[in-house]
C-alpha cells in the first residue's frame, strides 16, 4: 500500500507541477498515470512541438518542458505508479481515500488531485459494428502476450511503428501474418518499413495496401475479416486474430463513475480552490471546467498552486499556513 | 438553420456558408468567418458539434476526420496529415482532417460530412 498526502491522477505538466507547490508546503505527492512515462499529452502526442505561451520561455519544446518539470520537482521526491489506470476510490473510516488501480495497486491519501487532462490514453477501436462482441475472442487492441499468436493466422491493421514492429516480430512466431494498410506508404520508421517490404517479398508475410478492414464475422469467436481494397473490391480472409493498431486516444474512463459532477467530459469545480463536489477531491488542468475556463498549461499551473493551499487546510484544518517565497527560503532549505 | 455562435469584433463581412452532415446524417448549415484564421475543426467546436479536436489542431490526432463531399478545390494534404489519417477509420479519397481545412472565401458552399469515430 502506498500512502501519501496528495495523490495526483495524471502525470502531465499540471500534475507534475502540483508536486512542486505541495512540496513548498511540505506535503508529499504520489502520481498515477495510465501511460508508462510521465508527461501526458506533451510526451504522447506532441513532444517535438514548440510551446510559446509558457511565461519566461519564448519557446520550449513540449518534451523539454516535461524534462524541466521533472527536474524542478525532483527535490521533493514524488512517487510514481506508471502504466496503471486509476480505477476505483472508496472513503475510509479515517476520512482518507483508498484508490485502487486496474492492476490492483492500492494508494491511500487524504487528498486526491485529478489532473487527468483529456482522460487516460487507450487504444483507438475501429468503429466496426460488431467489433465489441469479438473482444478477447480474436480481437485485441494491445499485444500483451505475443505467445498467444504462435502458429495462428493474424491480420494486423495500421501503418505506424507499432503495426510495423509487431508485423516484423510476429512474422516468425505466427503461422501467417497479413498487414492491412490504407495506402502504399507508411509513417513508421524507415528501417521498419524496409524490413516489412523485405518480409513481403520473401513471402513471410502478406502485405495488403490500399485496403482497410471493414467487417468481422464469426459465431462464438472471430472467423473472418472483411477487407475492402480501394480498386479490387471486398474480400474475406480466414483468421484467428485481428489486431488493429491505430494509436491511442484519451478517454475520461473510470473517473466518470466516481460521483463527481461532470459536464461534457469535464469535472465541475469551484474556482475558489478548484474543489469538486466531493470534499478532498480537487480537479485541475484540462480535465476541469468552470465559467471562463481556458485549456492552457499556464492556467493549470495556477489552478494547482491555489489548490495546494486548500489541500493543506483540508489535511491540517487546525494548522496555520505561512506563505513563503522561494526567493526567500530557497528549495533545499525548506 | 443553426445560429452562428461566432462573431468578429468588427462588422461581419467575410462569412461563408458550409453544409455539414453529422454522424447521424443530420444536416447543419453553418456560417463561417473567413477573417479569423479559423479551421473547420474549430468551427465545429464553436457550434458544439461532436468533433473532439484532441490535439488542438496540430494534425496530431485523427479526431476531426471528415469527408469533403463537394467539388471544392482544397490544397493537397501534407505528409503529416496523410500520416495522421492512417490512424483514422474508413478513410476515403475525399478524407481530410478538419483542422487542416482553413476557412476561406473559395470554400463558400462546401459540403462536409463527419467521419465515423472509434470508440
Amino acid at each position: 500500500m502506498i500512502e501519501t498526502d496528495i495523490l495526483i491522477i495524471g502525470a502531465g505538466p499540471c500534475g507534475l507541477f502540483i508536486v512542486f507547490e505541495a512540496g513548498l508546503l511540505k506535503l508529499n505527492c504520489h502520481l498515477i498515470d495510465a501511460l508508462p512515462e510521465a508527461g501526458g499529452q506533451l510526451t504522447e502526442i506532441y513532444p517535438k512541438k514548440p510551446i510559446y505561451d509558457i511565461p519566461g520561455y519564448p519557446s520550449v519544446l513540449a518534451g523539454e518542458l516535461i524534462d524541466n518539470l521533472k527536474e524542478q520537482i525532483a527535490p521533493f521526491k514524488p512517487g510514481f505508479t506508471l502504466g496503471e489506470r486509476a480505477e476505483t476510490i472508496e472513503k475510509l473510516a479515517d476520512g482518507r481515500f483508498k484508490l485502487t488501480t486496474n492492476r490492483g495497486t492500492v494508494h491511500v491519501a487524504p487528498v486526491i488531485a485529478i489532473a487527468g487532462g483529456l482522460g487516460c490514453f487507450e487504444p483507438r477501436k475501429p468503429p466496426i459494428e460488431n467489433i465489441a462482441s469479438f473482444e478477447d475472442k480474436g480481437v485485441e487492441y494491445i499485444i500483451k502476450d505475443p505467445e498467444i499468436y504462435r502458429d495462428k493466422r493474424l491480420v494486423i491493421a495500421g501503418g505506424g511503428d507499432s503495426a510495423l514492429d509487431w508485423t516484423i516480430y510476429l512474422a516468425e512466431l505466427a503461422k501467417e501474418v497479413t498487414l492491412v494498410h490504407r495506402r502504399t506508404s507508411f509513417r513508421g520508421a524507415l528501417d521498419s518499413v524496409e524490413k516489412v517490404m523485405a518480409l513481403n517479398e520473401a513471402g513471410k508475410i502478406k502485405l495488403v495496401t490500399e485496403a482497410q478492414v471493414v467487417g468481422l464475422t464469426g459465431t462464438d469467436k472471430l472467423d473472418e475479416v472483411i477487407i475492402k481494397h480501394k480498386t479490387e473490391g471486398t474480400f474475406t480472409k480466414a483468421v484467428d486474430h485481428f489486431i488493429p493498431l491505430f494509436g491511442l486516444s484519451p478517454k475520461l474512463g473510470p473517473i466518470g463513475e466516481w460521483g463527481l459532477n461532470i459536464d461534457k467530459n469535464a469535472i465541475e469545480v469551484n474556482t475558489l480552490d478548484y474543489s469538486t463536489n466531493i470534499p478532498g477531491i480537487y480537479a485541475i488542468g484540462d480535465i476541469n471546467t468552470y465559467p471562463g475556463k481556458l485549456k492552457l498549461i499556464l492556467c493549470g499551473f495556477h489552478e494547482g498552486t491555489i489548490m495546494c493551499q486548500a489541500a493543506f487546510k483540508h489535511i491540517y484544518p487546525d494548522k496555520k499556513l505561512s506563505f513563503k517565497y522561494t526567493t526567500v527560503t530557497g528549495i533545499e532549505g525548506l | 438553420m443553426d445560429e452562428s455562435p461566432i462573431c468578429t469584433a468588427h462588422q461581419q463581412k467575410k462569412m461563408i456558408k458550409i453544409t455539414l452532415y453529422d454522424r447521424d446524417n443530420k444536416k447543419h448549415l453553418l456560417d463561417a468567418p473567413t477573417d479569423m484564421t479559423m479551421n473547420f475543426m474549430e468551427l465545429c467546436k464553436a457550434y458544439e458539434l461532436p468533433v473532439e479536436g484532441t490535439c488542438g489542431g496540430m494534425a496530431l490526432c485523427a479526431s476531426c476526420h471528415c469527408y469533403v463531399e463537394s467539388d471544392h478545390e482544397l490544397p493537397p494534404a501534407s505528409e503529416d496529415e496523410e500520416d495522421m489519417l492512417d490512424q483514422a477509420f474508413f478513410v476515403e479519397d475525399n478524407s481530410r482532417l478538419g483542422c487542416q481545412i482553413k476557412l476561406k472565401e473559395s470554400l463558400d458552399g462546401i459540403v462536409i460530412r463527419l467521419a465515423p469515430t472509434g470508440e
